[in-house]
């Protein structure tokens, strides 16, 4: 087959390079130049090669706020899967339960991430809050705002009130997809509801469930206005996750070279988890 | 052993997906429910199992009646058009998963899955997982474990609509020989009458949640009982005409053709069926006559030609053997077999062959 040659086709593809140039080339350079530079204002950069990255690598201060984060992390998926799978599991499959499901579970999903945050904050407050306020009359000696692990239990609480329903509608999605004969064909067998599940739900919900924990865990990884509204990262540093932790940095401390470095590490955190996640999901689609 | 229902009815709030049906299927039989899509043969399939309860009637098995026994305690089977297997369950696991359940031995197990995977050519895969078969195998995987439980009642939902036409034919060929020597019952429903010719035993045809009739699969298409039932066991669809006879010469009312017919039948006007089989190209037969025609389709399929024409106002359809190239349009003559055709009365009744 022969090509057309046209070189002016090249001008069609600008507005596209212009584009990403601006909202992601240029902003990302940007934070490589700080990384590797000291700047004291007024344009000046010197060189400080890895200096930034060492030192962050290094720090005790960033170990922590990684260490939370993980940890925040993987409660949160701990809880929100398997809940989610069996608020799914006792959805209606039809009739006027079905609609009022389906928006009852969109509800948290469409609230702004800030407003969620204020809500949760106002809602858990000791003296004036709903939440809080009973807590504490039912002898709970609950205050979020002092005691690292009521910041913890109202931000993970938090976290699931605004996500469950996520998995909830992917699994709700995955299990109306299974064709009405499977369940027959098990019953036909004599099946239990136990061997049901296992044998037939799980794995016609795999897909879904694995984009459900890849979905859940790049958000709570990067979670930063929910629990910044909410606790601000405290009490101390003891809700400061690795978002908070680095806006704290970067604009707080004005830190702005150890700063850059750390959004790149976190960054690459981010990517290398999705890329082996991803990899992991394409094989086990292959085999199937 | 037998399985009847009597007067059985299904009403889904104020729409009837089955009108009341009688039927006595005997055992070591396979029986046929021929039907078009959403004629309610599922949902009788689905009663017979204790899948779906009847509104009204009852449905007994060996003289038991089993109306409303939950489908666990009933020693039945069924095979999907879907291909329905425990998708990470390897071969062998799904062909014993009805005896595990149940508890086999694991000697006896090993023993009865290896027989039904050798009948279904299944054996050379039996570590591999459905999802690695190819259609086909995924479907003898689903007949393995209906098969394996050795049950009373096997029943069959278009076991082959959804494979592709070699494999249909293949497996179309094995059925009937799988269930040789069972002691069961088995029902097979299809929407296609070829399926129920090839398998052979009974038919039952069904049309809009009623059965029309029940015999002998040869019976029921050689003499059906009525119009309906000779319509449900006709594909490609069956002409129809109306005739008069005076003596014994008959005509059409729509044109002039006309033949000589020796029944025993009073003179009148009556409908006539003709199989598309019987209208061909070529004569066939000692008494056939000729029919004009404007091609309106020529369809060639290798062995057989499909060729839609018009006489008059009325469209035939007819199917020949052999290539019969035909262009649209060309005016043609074809012939009728008129020894094959099926009389019918006014109320649609077949009137009586001899």
């Amino acid at each position: 087959m022969n090509k057309t040659i046209n070189q002016k086709a090249w001008y069609f593809v600008i507005p596209v390079f212009i584009l990403v140039a601006f909202n992601a080339a240029i902003p990302l350079m940007t934070v490589v130049n700080y990384s590797f530079q000291e700047t004291f204002g007024n344009n000046v950069f010197a060189w400080e090669g890895t200096r930034w990255f060492k030192q962050i690598l290094l720090s005790e201060r960033f170990h922590a706020a990684l260490g939370r984060q993980i940890a925040f992390t993987f409660i949160i998926l701990l809880i929100q899967i398997p809940l989610g799978i069996a608020i799914a599991l006792t959805m209606p499959k039809k009739g006027w339960g079905v609609p009022v499901c389906l928006i009852l579970m969109s509800m948290p999903l469409l609230i702004p991430w800030n407003v969620v945050g204020a809500m949760w904050n106002i809602f858990a407050l000791p003296d004036i809050g709903f939440l809080g306020h009973s807590l504490n009359a039912l002898g709970f000696d609950y205050n979020f705002t002092q005691q690292p692990g009521d910041a913890w239990f109202t931000t993970i609480l938090m976290d699931v009130w605004h996500w469950t329903s996520l998995v909830v509608l992917l699994s709700y999605a995955g299990l109306n997809s299974i064709q009405p004969a499977y369940y027959q064909a098990a019953e036909i067998d004599g099946a239990s509801r136990w061997a049901t599940f296992r044998y037939i739900e799980l794995p016609k919900m795999k897909k879904v469930l694995t984009l459900a924990i890849l979905l859940r865990f790049m958000d709570s990884f990067m979670i930063y206005t929910e629990p910044f509204v909410l606790t601000g990262g405290g009490p101390g540093n003891t809700t400061a996750f690795l978002s908070i932790d680095l806006v704290k940095m970067a604009l707080g401390q004005f830190d702005l070279g150890p700063a850059a470095a750390m959004s790149l590490i976190y960054f690459f955190i981010v990517l290398l988890v999705c890329w082996v996640f991803y990899n992991l999901m394409m094989k086990n689609e292959a085999q199937s | 052993m037998s399985l009847e229902l009597k007067n059985v009815e299904k009403k889904v709030g104020i729409a009837t997906h089955i009108y009341p049906t009688s039927l006595k299927l005997e055992k070591n039989t396979i029986n046929v429910l021929l039907g078009s899509t959403l004629a309610g043969k599922t949902t009788l399939m689905q009663i017979m199992a204790g899948l779906d309860k009847p509104s009204s009637g009852e449905i007994w098995f060996n003289g038991e009646n089993v109306t409303g026994m939950k489908v666990q305690k009933r020693n039945c089977s069924m095979v999907y058009q879907q291909f329905i297997n425990y998708p990470n369950y390897t071969v062998y696991e799904n062909i014993a998963s009805p005896l595990t359940i149940t508890g086999v031995k694991t000697d006896e197990i090993k023993q009865r899955v290896g027989k039904v995977a050798e009948l279904l050519k299944l054996s050379a895969m039996l570590d591999k997982k459905p999802d690695e078969l190819s259609g086909g195998q995924q479907q003898r995987t689903a007949l393995a474990r209906a098969l394996v439980k050795d049950s009373d009642l096997i029943l069959l939902d278009e076991p082959l609509a959804n494979l592709d036409f070699k494999l249909r034919e293949e497996l179309r060929e094995e059925l009937p020989k799988l269930f040789e020597n069972r002691d069961c019952i088995v029902v097979y429903a299809t929407t296609e009458p070829s399926d129920a010719l090839m398998i052979g035993g009974n038919t039952a045809t069904i049309l809009e949640g009623k059965v029309i009739q029940y015999g002998k699969t040869l019976e029921v298409y050689n003499k059906p009982e009525n119009l309906i039932s000779a319509k449900v066991f006709s594909d490609p669809p069956m002409n129809i005409a109306e005739i008069t006879k005076i003596g014994d010469n008959c005509k059409f009312v729509n044109n002039n053709v006309q033949w000589k017919s020796f029944k025993k039948i009073k003179d009148g006007t009556y409908k006539i069926g003709i199989r598309p089989h019987n209208i061909t190209t070529y004569k066939e037969g000692n008494n056939s006559v000729e029919i004009n025609g404007k091609v309106q389709i020529s369809e060639l399929s290798g062995s057989e030609s499909l060729i839609h024409f018009t006489n008059g106002n009325l469209s035939w359809v007819s199917l020949s053997n052999g290539t019969q190239q035909k262009n649209v349009g060309e005016d043609t003559k074809l012939y009728m077999n008129t020894d094959e055709f099926l009389y019918f009365d006014q109320n649609n009744r077949l009137v009586n062959n001899g």
